[in-house]
């Protein structure tokens, strides 16, 4: 039976301790890479979704890990987001920095007892054998001001450099976690980086193919970075983008008020970006800043409550 | 006696935090284990990353009997309140009570033995409560445990003389055993002592003594320097944090491209250390080498040879940035980045960063005026860069290189050296161990930067209160006094605070003055920094509270202070010391008496005794001492030594001369006299605040 189509069990850890030395040898593809954690987070009972369509900033918006952390129910939910960063954009001229990048985003909810020793295992599904590398859980406490969220936890090194963020999440939005989950990202792109021991991500071996079929990382998102920096440094229109903003903001509101916790969610993610937009476009004094992040707050927390009150997430 | 072992074994503990959550818990322990007539022997604790641990011996067997005793209702009370008595005390019968009389009568007296409880038995209970009452500087909820905790509790090794202590912790395991290091030795491990522990743990490759960790680090990296005889950046903090990041140190060595060792050394340090904690190896000329040295916390398979180059690779990473940071920011100049201070909140209330730089410009330039320096511009010059490499890219990535940028900017744009050396100096000190600047240049942005911040937050009421110091006031208090002694600086602070609240548009900020409360914090400092140089508290209250209002010249006050500590070291000084407290206590306890002061002038007629006449002499010559010599042209030393001069007239009136004679008149002007010593003296310091 190939492990897809074995029935994943939540809750329930078929992988032992020592797990994390069995490793395979050879460089993974940018792709192989996403399968191979993808698989290995389906055996412990994820659900492997697909990334949210709306433009974010981390994976953590998504709403499989901004709501589904609140209320009592079960959920393991692994998935690929695609973070935008507008500030961050360098027109495909940095080796390290893009206004896109990949998240791989994995919430264990309860917060198992054993998440440390997952994490370690699935970095060995990828071939990186803890024997060989220094892997550190080095202090690292995660705050995200316009979701109203915070946790506890850890970048993760390996051998130097952060790969990872691990988070027990304590709050989203406003509200208390309970039970406490697990979040773990992975940054796809410094991964990738190293296991294949290149120095630019556009470098980066995209789908393992070689010859004329082989294709990098730059050829899929190089014309993308340059493209979106121009937009989000140059060209974005911020006057219209403030009023985008409100009618956003009002749009979330009403949605709120008819109890749609998920429409008016979206709503309070086309905000956040808005606002990310805005920032990098420099439109926005400090003083703006800090009321901007408190308006986007107060829509997620009208959402998460509402998410709340509704029927239970899972039916 | 018995011996407790407690091991906490967590997920990983931020290395800022386990020193102190240590201290505490070992702490807790103690004072719970006193509290409960059980006290250990000895107690130590032991921290890693992953663990909390605490070894207690000596810990008695049993606590020791009690015996309370309680008085009950009166003989020949009501039978239910005998009843209820004897229900309350859990005795069966009367007759098992005392009957003893009492100034109120007969009654009955319960006599009950409380045996002492076995520490078997009291330990779970006080253990629970010590890890429950540990405060952590954050801590955070997780399903498998009531208790909050800074993360996550793997399992708990509890044994009293080796038999495991149940601890209710719902999910998280109780018992004997533990782990080893994550990877090394990652297996359960079984134990049956304190001893045994140790051992185990040590063949399990934890290093628990975090002072053994240290010593580690310390001999791996001198090896390592030896090997290739370079010398090692010395850096306790960084060694300190390092030994809290690992259970099992390895220290290893990667090297730096050659291309990189032409950023400023300071970049290369910061790089290495900020983010990576790495340590810096010099040459042996003193100049950085082409090599870093790290802690890996893994014995690896290969030898290191994979950590080493992902290690490496990442730091050529970070050092690209930097290089990139360096050549980008150099292509305009510092003078051109000012303008993108008005970007840059300093303070709410307080404007801009551009703003505050106006400020320092101008208070600077002031201070280069009062301190008579040859080219104020420059001065100006400095003020008006100091904060300008704020805006670049490299200060930016590594804000504890602010200054410093700032100084290679300025030098690179062909400033003068004097101004580029004040944008690095402006800073500092930066605490009680760091150089003080000394180059006029420096010290004039440095004391502007700082009394803008102090005069500004006085202003808008932050001020330091308890522990509370956000704004690092009190450092640049200290700042300012270290500035003017350590130079000398003849300035009267009164006005230079003034002049710094003019700068302050009223029309915009609206703040009120604040020089004359500002002026009492800077003296509590200064008091506080003279106690810390060992300089005697009654002598800096006499020496401070001479004047009437708060002296505001530092450099006068340590010197009369200084003087007042030599007189008192003189034979005649310390004397005349006893001399002038007896007089006062005379002329004090006589003005009491009489409901009068005796302070008027002297009557030379009613003189008897040639040592009346002597002592008024020579108070006479000394009375103009104080205001000309003392204060005028502060020749503290030489008013020090005719006042020790007054000694042996004093002790000579004592003497021969009573002053409290039956003739009213003479005993007043006797009384005068007296009263003429504690005020000559009293002009150059309150005496009567000296003790010993």
């Amino acid at each position: 039976m190939s492990p897809w189509a074995r029935p994943p069990a939540a809750g329930q850890i078929a992988r032992g301790r020592a797990d994390y030395f069995n490793t395979k040898g050879g460089a993974l593809s940018f792709q192989s890479l996403i399968l191979d954690l993808q698989r290995f987070w389906a055996d412990q009972g994820c659900v492997i979704l697909q990334p949210y369509d709306i433009e974010v900033g981390a994976g953590t918006f998504h709403p499989a890990t901004a709501l589904h952390a609140l209320g009592p129910e079960p959920w393991r939910a692994a998935y690929v987001q695609p973070s935008r960063r507008p500030a961050d954009g360098r027109y495909g001229e940095n080796p390290n920095r893009v206004q896109q990048h990949y998240q791989l985003q994995v919430i264990l909810k309860p917060a198992p007892a054993d998440g440390q020793d997952l994490y370690l295992a699935s970095l060995a599904a990828i071939g990186i054998d803890a024997r060989l590398h220094d892997i550190r859980f080095v202090e690292d406490d995660w705050e995200s001001p316009t979701l109203g969220a915070w946790g506890l936890g850890w970048e993760v090194w390996l051998d130097g450099m952060e790969v990872s963020q691990f988070t027990y999440f304590q709050q989203v939005g406003g509200i208390e976690c309970d039970p406490v989950s697990t979040e773990l990202t992975y940054g796809l792109e410094r991964l990738a980086m190293y296991v294949q021991g290149v120095e630019s991500m556009f470098d980066l071996d995209y789908n393992g193919a070689s010859g004329p079929a082989r294709v990098t990382y730059g050829q899929v998102f190089k014309r993308a970075e340059r493209e979106f920096s121009a937009y989000n440094f140059e060209l974005a229109d911020t006057a219209r983008l403030v009023v985008h903003f409100a009618d956003a903001e009002t749009e979330c509101r009403a949605l709120v008020d008819r109890g749609l916790a998920l429409p008016a969610y979206d709503q309070c993610l086309k905000a956040s970006h808005l606002f990310n937009l805005l920032d990098a476009r420099g439109a926005i004094s400090v003083t703006e800043r800090t009321a901007y992040i408190l308006r986007v707050r107060a829509l997620a927390n009208a959402c998460c409550a509402a998410w709340l009150a509704g029927p239970s997430s899972v039916e | 006696m018995s011996e407790l072992l407690l091991e906490l074994l967590s997920e990983e503990i931020p290395a800022r935090m386990q020193s102190r959550a240590i201290e505490g818990l070992t702490g807790l322990l103690h004072d719970k284990l006193v509290a409960a007539q059980i006290p250990a022997e000895s107690i130590r604790g032991y921290v890693t990353p992953r663990r909390l641990t605490v070894v207690a011996e000596g810990i008695p067997a049993t606590q020791p009997d009690r015996t309370e005793e309680r008085r009950g209702p009166r003989v020949g009370a009501p039978q239910s309140a005998i009843d209820g008595f004897l229900r309350s005390a859990g005795l069966a019968a009367a007759t098992e009570c005392e009957s003893r009389d009492t100034e109120r009568g007969e009654f009955y007296f319960a006599v009950v033995k409380r045996p002492g409880r076995p520490a078997r038995e009291v330990l779970p209970e006080l253990i629970l409560g010590a890890i429950a009452e540990l405060p952590w500087p954050k801590s955070m909820r997780y399903p498998a445990s009531d208790l909050r905790w800074v993360r996550p509790l793997t399992s708990v090794l509890c044994l009293f003389d080796g038999e495991v202590l149940p601890l209710p912790l719902r999910r998280v395991p109780v018992g004997r055993t533990t782990r080893g290091h994550r990877f090394l030795a990652p297996g359960e491990i079984c134990v049956t002592s304190a001893a045994d522990y140790v051992e185990r743990l040590r063949e399990a490759h934890v290093v628990l003594d975090r002072d053994c960790r240290i010593e580690a680090i310390r001999q791996g990296l001198e090896e390592a320097i030896a090997a290739e005889g370079l010398s090692l950046k010395p850096d306790a903090a960084l060694l300190d944090e390092v030994a809290g990041l690992v259970e099992f140190p390895v220290v290893l060595a990667g090297a730096i491209d050659a291309d990189f060792m032409t950023l400023p050394p300071e970049v290369l340090t910061t790089a290495m250390r900020a983010h990576q904690k790495y340590f810096s190896c010099l040459g042996r000329d003193g100049t950085p080498a082409p090599r870093f040295l790290f802690v890996a916390n893994n014995l690896a398979s290969d030898g290191g040879k994979t950590i080493i180059a992902g290690n490496e690779r990442v730091l050529k990473a970070r050092l690209a940035d930097a290089r990139f940071f360096w050549a980008q920011d150099r292509r305009v100049p510092l003078e051109t980045r000012v303008e993108a201070l008005k970007d840059r909140m300093f303070h709410a209330k307080l404007g801009s960063v551009y703003d505050k730089t106006e400020r320092i410009k101008a208070l600077a330039y002031d201070l280069a005026q009062m301190l008579r320096q040859q080219i104020p511009e420059f001065t100006r010059r400095a003020a008006y860069l100091a904060k300008a490499d704020l805006s670049t890219a490299m200060v930016g990535e590594f804000p504890e290189l602010q200054g410093i940028m700032g100084r290679y900017y300025a030098l690179h744009d062909g400033e003068d050296n004097s101004v580029a050396n004040a944008i690095a100096d402006h800073y500092r000190p930066l605490g009680p161990s760091d150089a003080c600047p000394s180059a006029p240049v420096s010290i004039a942005v440095a004391l502007a930067d700082k009394i803008d911040s102090l005069v500004g937050f006085f202003a808008v009421g932050e001020k330091p209160s308890g522990s509370r110091d956000p704004f690092a006031l009190r450092r640049a208090a200290l700042g300012v006094i270290r500035l003017i002694l350590e130079n000398g600086l003849r300035l009267q602070l009164r006005n230079v605070f003034r002049q710094a609240a003019s700068n302050f548009d009223p029309a915009r900020y609206g703040l009120s003055d604040p020089s004359e409360e500002l002026l009492a914090f800077l003296a509590d400092r200064f008091k506080v920094h003279l106690r810390e140089q060992g300089v005697r508290h009654d002598l800096i209250a006499a020496a401070f509270a001479q004047v009437g209002k708060v002296e505001d010249d530092l450099v006068r006050l340590w010197a009369r202070v200084a003087a007042l500590q030599r007189f008192l070291s003189w034979d005649d000084g310390a004397n005349l010391l006893i001399a002038y407290r007896r007089a006062s206590n005379i002329v004090a306890i006589e003005e009491r008496k009489d409901g009068r002061a005796y302070d008027g002038p002297v009557n030379r007629a009613l003189f008897r005794l040639s040592e009346e006449k002597m002592l008024n002499n020579r108070l006479e010559e000394l009375s103009h001492l104080p205001q000309t010599t003392f204060w005028e042209r502060e020749e503290f030393e030489r008013v020090m030594t005719a006042l020790a001069s007054l000694r042996h007239p004093v002790d000579a009136f004592f003497d021969k001369v009573t002053v409290n004679t039956d003739e009213p008149k003479l005993r007043e002007n006797r009384l005068r006299l007296l009263s003429g010593i504690r005020k000559t003296m009293n002009q150059v310091a309150d005496f009567s605040q000296i003790e010993g």
